[in-house]
């Protein structure tokens, strides 16, 4: 193990890690925890500039109440759900299949396609803007939930692809071959013998787009305006507007936009890291 | 198994069982193919052709040829807007490639077995999990230079205030510092998991012929860790070039234009309030789109040499 392990080294060196430990993840998490704490703050000690001192009162149930009973906060909430879910869902269906053929079979043009999905979801986001924007306005769906949906499905199978591919490529091959030699057909191979092999990667991969999804603010954007269209990233600018300068209510909103991929995070924590460090180790 | 029994059935196979191997992957890649080459390879080659016209969005489009370029080539439309982009842009490169040496370090600081590593683990990982959004909000506080966190610590040494984001020189370094933070943390993710990976015996060879630290990590761990950094190195690069949520949250380009990058200025131009010039705005992308082009073939190639490696 690299560093040498820290209970092989002297006594001394081992208490000053266990107690640096907690300081700097106090300096590294400083910025988050001041606006945990703003977010608990009563309006007055705003007013009386009492920005970083204790609270003068305890006012978590006021503010976040502010944000969800008295703000368009949980509309653009509902409408992160509503983008996000079914997001997640069309690009690991689309990826699995594009993974699947990409992963299983061998034809002239298979690794040209793989390089044209890795290479686009490389692409800067502006190279797309114009015409995406034109797209979905000539099909109606600008401002609609609809059409961010598709983008983000058809922009993420760029991604899932490349992960699904090389998950797939991993598995061994000799159970497609036994069950070509059964006289399985390649559909239900697909269906039966690859996909309950898969659910680590469908695991990862949903948790992964979710946050991808959820945290994407340029095409939130650039697709739709408005409280009955627009995420929870594109809202809180709004929600902002809305509460200038009450930085008590603006940390709460904050911290609910922020909530979900948290909370994704801590409860789907080896998924999520298994799907980010794909490809970190050989 | 019952679908064997197709196979035995005397009836001669159709066309479509014979040729399923050859068929079956072209099916499978349909959906997939035609979602990403309508939204994503076609508006590529769309962007290209639209910069050379002039368009309000709206009304006809009006050939120009390489007018646009030329106009930001001299900047003749804005003054100072292209080239304090493009600058910015180089200055995002660099620096943000400091969150793999950063990402390094903690991993290394967190590699150990003491109680409660995991949740110290998770937390550091904890920023990149946010939006980039709600990073962008919680640094303008930090900056901010009435009660900002920074300028109180300033001030405890008896130094400040400054004015980070409304000081044209420091706002694309302050802006980098928050996205910093979220980023380091990726790279950190990645290289624990190559740490874990680390094998055991070359450290064990290493220590016995009397390399330790900095020469240790040099010569016998770093080239282990190769994959999770040239992942790091990947993202960071598309990271850096894809920079928007944290301009556009924290200071929309400003202080008069000075923390712009073409990913924001582009955003600018096209869509908002100073009006639509849609073919203009589409010749800065595809300057962006060339320079991440330099990236991602580097990148392929990289991936197609490890492919055929294989």
């Amino acid at each position: 193990m690299f560093p040498t392990p820290i209970e092989k080294q002297p006594k001394a060196a081992q208490i000053t890690y266990k107690a640096l430990l907690p300081v700097a993840l106090l300096l590294w998490l400083g910025p988050l925890l001041a606006v945990a704490l703003f977010s608990v703050k009563p309006d007055a000690d705003f007013v009386n500039a009492n920005y970083w001192g204790m609270p003068s009162s305890f006012e978590f149930f006021q503010n976040y109440g502010q944000v969800f009973f008295n703000s368009d906060m949980p509309r653009y909430m509902l409408n992160s759900i509503l983008i996000t879910v079914p997001t997640v869902i069309g690009a690991v269906a689309l990826s699995s299949m594009t993974g699947f053929a990409l992963g299983i079979y061998k034809f002239k043009s298979n690794l040209w396609i793989f390089f044209m999905f890795v290479a686009g979801n490389f692409v800067p986001f502006q190279i797309l803007m114009v015409p995406v924007r034109d797209l979905t306005l000539d099909l109606g769906l600008y401002n609609t939930k609809t059409g961010l949906v598709l983008f983000h499905i058809a922009f993420q199978t760029g991604f899932c692809t490349l992960f699904m591919r090389n998950f797939i490529k991993a598995l061994p091959f000799a159970l497609i071959e036994a069950a070509r030699v059964e006289g399985i057909s390649e559909i239900k191979i697909f269906w039966y013998v690859v996909l309950p092999l898969m659910k680590p990667a469908l695991a990862a991969l949903s948790v992964l787009m979710f946050t991808f999804i959820w945290n994407d603010y340029f095409w939130a954007v650039v697709l739709t305006q408005g409280a009955e269209s627009q995420p929870v990233t594109a809202g809180i600018t709004s929600f902002n507007a809305q509460f200038r300068a009450a930085y008590h209510l603006m940390s709460a909103g904050s911290i609910v936009a922020a909530l979900p991929p948290v909370a994704m995070f801590f409860l789907m924590q080896k998924h999520f890291i298994a799907g980010l460090t794909l490809g970190a180790v050989k | 198994m019952s679908a064997s029994t197709d196979i035995i059935d005397s009836e001669p196979e159709s066309w479509f069982h014979r040729n399923q191997q050859a068929i079956a992957p072209w099916l499978f890649l349909a959906p997939g193919i035609l979602f990403f080459v309508v939204y994503v390879i076609a508006p590529v080659f769309q962007s290209f052709n639209l910069s050379l016209y002039e368009w309000d969005g709206l009304g006809q489009a009006e050939y120009i040829g390489m007018r646009n370029y030329e106009d930001l080539y001299y900047e003749w439309v804005d003054r100072d807007a292209f080239y304090t982009s493009l600058k910015n842009n180089l200055i995002w490169l660099v620096l943000y490639l400091l969150a793999i040496p950063a990402g390094l370090f903690i991993a290394l600081l967190l590699n150990q077995t003491v109680f409660g590593i995991r949740l110290y683990k998770s937390l550091f990982f904890f920023p990149f999990v946010i939006s980039q959004v709600v990073v962008g909000l919680v640094f303008t506080w930090f900056y901010d230079p009435t009660f900002g966190l920074l300028n109180q610590m300033l001030g405890v040494f008896g130094m400040g205030p400054i004015n980070v984001l409304g000081n044209e020189h420091l706002v694309t370094y302050g802006i980098i510092a928050a996205g910093l933070w979220p980023q380091t943390a990726y790279c950190m993710i990645l290289y624990l998991t190559g740490l874990n990976a680390v094998d055991p015996e070359q450290i064990e060879a290493g220590r016995l012929d009397g390399a330790k630290g900095i020469k240790m990590l040099w010569y016998i761990v770093l080239p282990q860790l190769r994959p999770a950094t040239f992942i790091a190195f990947v993202v960071t690069i598309i990271g850096a070039l894809r920079s928007f949520d944290l301009i556009s949250v924290m200071t929309q380009g400003g202080p008069f234009g000075s923390s712009r990058v073409l990913a924001y200025y582009m955003f600018e131009v096209a869509l908002s309030e100073y009006g639509f010039r849609m073919g203009y705005g589409a010749a800065i992308a595809v300057v962006l789109f060339m320079i991440m082009m330099c990236f991602i073939t580097y990148f392929l190639w990289s991936m197609y040499r490890e492919e055929k490696g294989h």
